[in-house]
């Protein structure tokens, strides 16, 4: 095993959040009172005459809550788009299959919900790693977000009076969150392919679909276009902007097995992070408590079960181990229904970091239920007992359908078996208040980006933040950085748009030319098992320095036994998925890497040197910073860049759920 | 587990296709239809020969990605998509038979993947409410009665995979076409535009290709949404008043 990245004499890694910085990042978010700032910075924004607005040209890549609904905004604004996604259509982008609920501080159940309150639970479930600024402005757009989306058609669930219904979600005290049975994303989805579709109607949104971009164009340090690859012809486009959106979402299939669709992928944000973007917080990964748990190596995805199902479901392990009786017939007494007794005031909707461990615990401990003992009851007897089964089936019936057809049990009779997985990306690539990047031009918008959601993110704010980000935010900001930039300077000729273009090409043929005999996805396979065994749901020193070298070992083999057999032009999956994998492998070297320098247990990140029995113990004295990860050259060290995180209007407490 | 599996390879959408016939072995019944293909597909790749291109991405039954043809019923045996379809469901030893959706207006683009862009041009003729971002009224302004909200999400449901086309003798995209246009008729947000909107969605529906509706009812059976006839019939009765009364009433 050879150690990943030579230091050449440097500081270990576990020093490198020493280093000085060499860079200084600006968050660019504006003085004044929390409430006041977003209206301030739209104040100060700039403006492009509307009939300027037809001659600048943006482009967005991917195409889910916060790419579509930010490409029909801008077209609706009168700029020319043009969006690109590596799906047959943008409704197919993974939004589509967030299940539970969307957060707004509405108050219609006159529960105590305010845009403070919202603010606030959201900055502490990030365990106070976010910006205040941001987390605030994101509180504020969730109002709108309702209203937009009710708009636009999209189907709320509904109470018999007509009024929009609610229900409490994973990490809440109030019920805020607003739902579409168990397929919100769906909903809100197709209803930004909704708006998407009227602008391409109307000729302002031209939409590549089976499109994959492989390269970041900059000319003279700012985004000026991006390289694809049509994935039906084969052939290498060039396609220049004045503006380019990156909302490709989250890097989940790094750890193989998550509950993402197996097409997300890392590509594009980490090709941007490879022509000088920054890529922020990338240990911040969320494990989500409620899952089917795996059942075999041939398994490819894992099937999320909603958190939604925590409001009524109890959560239970036999007191004893190895404790193998079906579960009906062992007694209340032999029961622990762990998280009621751990955290008393939130019980079952404790949040997903912490009720993740909680599962991960009973089972290290030999109270895992199922044959490989990986799991956790979650019980509707009591619910069902207590409303009836109409009504469980009226909340639930689809995620119920769902788990008896999947595992083949009926969760109306035998508790459902349940296990964390991978959910979710609260790192990204780093943005400031505009949602810009470092590089100019280059805006990051959803899950692809870093700025909301801190260390941990809240149930249903998910689709909170790609909406809110595209419907409210970059529309602003990117019409303010237009205002300073020449329309039209959309030539694709340039030394730049050659030489990214020569090497996307090269890399593809150097895919091709290993001719090994192993198919990509056993290395997938592999690099999955390294990255959730050694930085999971939990991570210590020595594993992470340890799994940096596996990882080095694996991308030797990748590169000398890959396989990616078709080559010419045409359709080519193989192809397509390796050059996917080669970027995974690379990254986990930068996640690995970015939980080894964070000494402290935050949110998703929980190393185990830095706890107080069982709970994670945060360091704001050393660790009150975003790490933004420079690249600096193939095989080289990342360099680290912080952002200090000031909290000038919440006092930052120990987050307790208890 | 071990099977034959007689499967449509075409080089692209110009080149004539042709059945090829493998075999996998070692398939446990928990596995996904789409896994078992996974197993045969390194393989193919590990020997060096082309693999079985196909769509697929969420595997969870809501993108609506999949779409496989397996012995002649659209997403398989069971109710739901091609990736919520498990090898329990077949016989140890069986042969099967994999095709792609079968539509002039879905042209293969290579083995079992076609171009459903068809969909999303019918979509784009008017499945939609016409609304700009911002400036949107209290969400709570207009009530919606919870029995049409709930047969608006019935509709709404809908994840495009196509699957209705395929098992329709006609090649038609009535169901396609009818969840849309009733879950927005359905809802006071989408009434304003209902009769331009089935007009356009329908006349677009026929532009590209697709068949008319003759009862059969196929479509209806393989949805993996479940979503119901009905939904076409009241797409009929809003295509017919739109048109004998183009003017609002």
């Amino acid at each position: 095993m050879r150690q990943a990245f030579p230091t050449k004499g440097k500081a270990s890694p576990g020093l490198l959040w020493e280093l000085e910085d060499a860079m200084k990042l600006d968050s660019r978010v504006p003085p004044g009172p929390l409430a006041e700032k977003w209206d301030r910075c739209k104040l100060e924004m700039k403006l492009v005459n509307p009939a300027n607005k037809r001659k600048y040209h943006v482009i967005v890549v991917g195409t889910g809550l916060a790419g579509g609904s930010c490409a029909a905004s801008l077209a609706e604004l009168g700029y020319q788009v043009s969006t690109y996604c590596f799906q047959d259509s943008p409704r197919r982008a993974h939004s589509i299959a967030a299940q539970g609920g969307i957060n707004a501080a509405k108050n219609y159940r006159n529960d105590g919900d305010s845009v403070d309150r919202l603010f606030i639970d959201t900055l502490k479930g990030g365990d106070y790693r976010a910006r205040e600024g941001n987390v605030y402005r994101l509180a504020q757009m969730s109002v709108n977000i309702i209203d937009q989306c009710v708009a636009q058609g999209v189907p709320f669930a509904r109470e018999y009076g007509g009024q929009l219904d609610n229900r409490s979600f994973g990490g809440a005290q109030v019920s805020r969150t607003f739902y579409c049975r168990g397929q919100t994303g769906q909903q809100l989805l197709l209803g930004a392919y909704a708006s998407l579709n009227r602008q391409v109607a109307l000729g302002n949104v031209k939409s590549h679909t089976r499109h994959e971009m492989l390269d970041l164009v900059v000319v003279n340090g700012v985004a000026k276009g991006i390289i694809v690859r049509n994935l039906v012809t084969g052939a290498i486009e060039r396609h220049s902007a004045d503006a380019v959106v990156l909302a490709t979402g989250g890097y989940g299939p790094v750890f193989y097995l998550s509950t993402n669709a197996v097409g997300c992928n890392v590509s594009a944000t980490y090709r941007a992070y490879r022509r000088g973007a920054l890529f922020a917080n990338p240990c911040y990964t969320q494990i989500h408590p409620t899952c089917i748990p795996v059942n075999g190596d041939f398994q490819s995805k894992l099937t999320l079960m909603s958190e939604s199902l925590r409001n009524d479901g109890r959560i239970w392990v036999p007191k004893s181990k190895g404790d193998k009786r079906n579960p009906a017939s062992i007694p209340e007494g032999e029961r622990d229904y762990y998280l009621e007794r751990k955290y008393p005031s939130f019980g079952n909707l404790a949040p997903r970091d912490i009720a993740s461990r909680a599962a991960k615990e009973a089972c290290d401990e030999g109270k895992g239920v199922g044959e490989l003992g990986r799991g956790v009851y979650l019980d509707f007897a009591d619910a069902i007992a207590r409303l009836g089964k109409k009504t469980i089936q009226e909340r639930y019936g689809n995620l119920f359908d769902m788990y008896a057809h999947i595992t083949g049990e009926d969760p109306y009779q035998v508790p459902m078996r349940i296990y964390p997985a991978v959910h979710y990306c609260m790192g990204g690539l780093w943005v400031d208040y505009h949602l810009m990047s470092n590089i100019p031009g280059l805006f990051v918008l959803g899950e692809a980006n870093f700025s909301d959601h801190g260390a941990n993110r809240l149930g249903a704010s998910a689709l909170m933040q790609g909406l809110s980000d595209g419907y409210f935010v970059a529309p602003y900001t990117i019409t303010n950085y237009l205002a300073g930039v020449k329309a039209g300077s959309n030539k694709t000729d340039g030394p730049e748009f050659v030489q990214a273009e020569r090497d996307v090409s090269q890399k593809l043929e150097r895919l091709q030319n290993v001719k090994g005999k192993v198919a990509a996805q056993t290395f997938h396979r592999e690099l999955g098992k390294l990255v959730w065994e050694y930085c999971g749901m939990a991570r210590n020193d020595a594993g992470l320095k340890k799994v940096l070298g596996l990882i080095y070992d694996l991308r030797l083999r990748f590169w000398k036994e890959v396989s990616v057999p078709r080559t010419g032009t045409g359709m080519n999956q193989a192809l397509e998925y390796a050059g996917r994998v080669a970027d995974f492998i690379d990254f986990a070297e930068v996640l690995c890497l970015d939980a080894l320098t964070r000494e402290e247990s935050c949110g998703g990140h929980f190393r185990e040197e830095y706890q107080d029995e069982g709970e994670a113990k945060r360091d704001d004295a050393r660790f009150s910073f975003a790490s933004a990860w420079n690249y600096t050259g193939e095989g080289n060290k990342p360099e680290l860049v912080k952002e200090p995180l000031d909290y000038e209007f919440v006092k930052r407490s120990v987050r307790s759920y208890k | 587990m071990k099977y034959t599996l007689k499967i449509w390879r075409q080089k692209d959408s110009a080149a004539k296709g042709a059945f090829e016939t493998h075999t996998v072995d070692g398939i446990v019944p928990d596995m996904s239809f789409l896994e078992m293909m996974d197993v045969l597909n390194d393989r193919l790749i590990a020997e060096g020969k082309d693999p079985i291109a196909f769509d697929h991405d969420c595997r969870e039954g809501i993108c609506g990605s999949c779409s496989m043809m397996i012995d002649g019923k659209a997403h398989g045996p069971t109710r739901g998509t091609t990736c919520q379809t498990y090898m329990r469901n077949f016989k140890d030893g069986k042969t099967i038979v994999v095709e792609p959706w079968r539509a002039r207006a879905f042209p293969v683009l290579c083995d079992l993947v076609v171009d459903r862009s068809s969909f999303d041009r019918i979509q784009q003729a008017g499945g939609y409410v016409s609304v700009n971002t911002g400036g949107a009224p209290d969400g709570n302004s207009v009530p919606v009665g919870k029995v049409k909200a709930d047969l608006a999400m019935d509709a709404a449901q809908c994840i495009g995979c196509g699957a209705c086309v395929a098992a329709c003798p006609n090649a038609s995209a009535m169901l396609f076409v009818a969840a849309k246009v009733g879950h927005l008729a359905l809802l006071p947000q989408g009434e304003t535009e209902g009769k331009e909107r089935v007009r356009n969605m329908v006349a677009k529906m026929d532009a590209e290709g697709f068949g008319n509706c003759s009862n059969n009812y196929e479509c209806e059976a393989v949805c993996p949404k479940e979503i119901s006839a009905d939904f076409i019939a009241l797409m009929n009765r809003d295509y017919l008043i739109a048109n004998a009364f183009p003017k609002p009433l």
